[in-house]
């Protein structure tokens, strides 16, 4: 094992928490001192920095959401002095004002050092030649996983996005050996290879890759391992947080985020109750030493679940398993939380049906009723209707097992569901409440 | 023996269970100049399956999947039947005596004889069995 920073990495829990407390206890002071947000906020929420006696306190403080960036565009959230600023980010909203990041050099420096520790864990450092295939600019991942890269002392190639064939060219003649991307723009390049003639596996030196910015799956690492030959790592962070920041060591069991860094809670979306450990519900993150832009107990919308049990790699820290989809997503059958790509994971392990599903989500009386249409696979279906009654039993038992809640599947014909490009709408919800 | 010439490669439509998808299936033979010669559905809680013998299945299959039909080929065979009280008993006799089961199956009665479309667990055997006890088993060629 090689940890970049082993003091941090492999901090003793007990210890790790006492440094928490008193990176929180500063932050929070700091907010209330100097900005009028926060100290509002903290306000109206009846909170007062002595009020925070020891880590757990941080639940008495108020929640700030991406809504919160966008009301204060440009600047309204930023602390730090102008001057102390040395970078902007900016996301583009697809709804409303775009939201703005601001970056002190203390938080690029925190920033880098957190993508270096992650990459070190993957095995990645002197000697890698690495690939930087996310977008670079306003976007963070370009640069994130950039001077992550640089910092650990790999080669870096900023080929940003696009250009794909150009991309693998490079990757072979420079002998790139690790890669930054999108998981669907690598397997992207692994195709625009194979019409060039090229194979990743034999013709180019790439063994790994860390991928994140969109949702993906076991089922993708596996297929990139067995087509490209490539070791899949996932990378987890959004600009609001600086961009991408915890990745997956060697053991791929999950993001490690560093506690110096973050302190991560997991709250029911409904009640904000913590969870137990290992189950899932929303990411609420509060990073501990960030300057320019200080992020609070922030709801990421993102739902995930947290393993607090040592990775075998020998960190302490507590891992993200990967994320399993968005609140905005979330259904309630019956009291229980259902994600659609709960279901999503589901199916792809069923062969006899395809991948497409819609839900339907009606009211008899006072219960919920799931209706799940999926798809008959091709022309391979048996032509016995007892057969087909099988598959759909098999669906429901596999669906129930994966939810906690009764569902009925209703088979339809292959093709026949709506295809989506870009976000998709799988859920129609009848219930008038 | 060769039991090949006796296997007919039925057409079987996966389909939903909702006004318009019989009559599209319909559409599309007539328009290709397919003949249906016989055909049964089967319907379950929401979907059924559609079963036709045709005598162009390949055209049927690129043409139906076109149009977004699951089809799949199933082996069946056609055995003839006296068009009398007893017909459908002897050969369902013979082949319960030989312990093979009947999956599905159906009939029409034509001009000059009735036909059995039996979609059994062995194939062959039944074949064998009904030779064997002297019915006529349709050729694949005559309809195909």
């Amino acid at each position: 094992m090689h940890c970049w920073d082993p003091r941090i990495e492999e901090m003793p829990l007990e210890d790790l928490k006492r440094l928490q407390f008193k990176l929180l206890k500063t932050l929070v002071y700091r907010v209330y001192s100097f900005s009028p947000f926060y100290q509002n906020r903290m306000k109206e929420a009846g909170v007062h920095p002595d009020d925070i006696a020891s880590l757990e306190d941080i639940r008495k403080l108020p929640f700030m959401e991406k809504k919160d960036l966008r009301d204060n565009y440009p600047d309204g959230l930023i602390v730090s002095d102008k001057e102390e600023l040395v970078r902007y980010h900016v996301s583009s909203g697809t709804t409303g004002k775009p939201t703005v990041v601001g970056y002190t050099q203390k938080d690029i420096n925190n920033w880098a050092e957190s993508v270096a520790r992650g990459l070190a864990s993957a095995g990645i450092g002197r000697g890698d030649v690495m690939q930087i295939s996310y977008g670079y600019g306003l976007f963070t991942g370009g640069l994130g996983a950039h001077y992550g890269a640089e910092r650990v002392g790999a080669t870096v190639l900023p080929t940003s996005v696009g250009n794909t064939e150009r991309q693998v060219e490079l990757m072979r003649d420079l002998r790139v050996t690790a890669i930054a991307c999108t998981p669907s723009y690598l397997i992207h390049i692994g195709e625009v290879a194979e019409k060039m003639g090229i194979s990743i596996k034999n013709d180019t030196l790439l063994r790994k890759a860390v991928v994140g910015a969109e949702p993906w799956t076991e089922q993708m690492r596996i297929r990139i391992r067995d087509w490209i030959g490539v070791e899949a790592y996932d990378i987890y962070g959004t600009s609001e947080l600086s961009g991408p920041l915890f990745s997956e060591c060697i053991q791929q069991q999950g993001a490690h985020l560093w506690g110096d860094l973050i302190y991560p809670e997991i709250l029911d979306p409904d009640t904000h109750e913590p969870l137990p450990p290992g189950q899932r519900g929303e990411l609420v993150v509060t990073m501990l030493q960030k300057e320019g832009l200080p992020i609070i107990r922030y709801r990421t919308g993102d739902i995930a679940a947290l393993n607090y049990e040592p990775c075998t790699c020998g960190r302490t820290s507590p891992r993200l398993e990967r994320l399993t989809g968005r609140v905005d997503d979330m259904l309630i059958i019956r009291g229980i939380n259902v994600f659609p790509s709960q279901i999503e994971h589901t199916l792809l392990g069923i062969p006899e049906i395809g991948e497409q599903f819609m839900i339907e989500v009606d009211r008899t009386g006072a219960l919920d009723d799931m209706l799940v249409k999926v798809e008959i696979a091709g022309d391979s279906f048996s032509d016995k209707i007892t057969d087909l009654m099988k598959v759909r039993a098999k669906v429901e038992r596999a669906l129930h097992g994966a939810l906690n809640v009764a569902v009925k599947v209703e088979l339809v014909e292959a093709g026949s569901l709506p295809r989506f490009e870009g976000k998709a709408k799988r859920v129609i919800d009848r219930r008038k409440l | 023996m060769n039991c090949e010439k006796y296997i007919i490669r039925q057409i079987s439509l996966f389909s939903e269970n909702k006004p318009g998808r019989l009559a599209a299936m319909a559409k599309a033979c007539q328009e290709e100049g397919i003949n249906i010669l016989a055909f049964s559905i089967a319907e379950a809680d929401g979907f059924g399956v559609i079963r036709a013998l045709v005598d162009k299945p390949d055209l049927a299959h690129k043409k139906l999947t076109e149009l977004g039909f699951n089809v799949a080929f199933t082996h069946v065979i056609g055995v003839e039947m006296k068009d009398e009280p007893g017909g459908l008993y002897q050969i369902a006799s013979k082949l319960a005596d030989a312990k093979i089961n009947i999956e599905y199956s159906y009939a029409y009665s034509g001009k000059d004889r009735a036909v059995l479309i039996l979609r059994v667990d062995q194939v062959e055997e039944a074949i064998r069995l009904l030779l064997d006890n002297h019915f006529t088993i349709i050729a694949s060629s005559t309809i195909h």
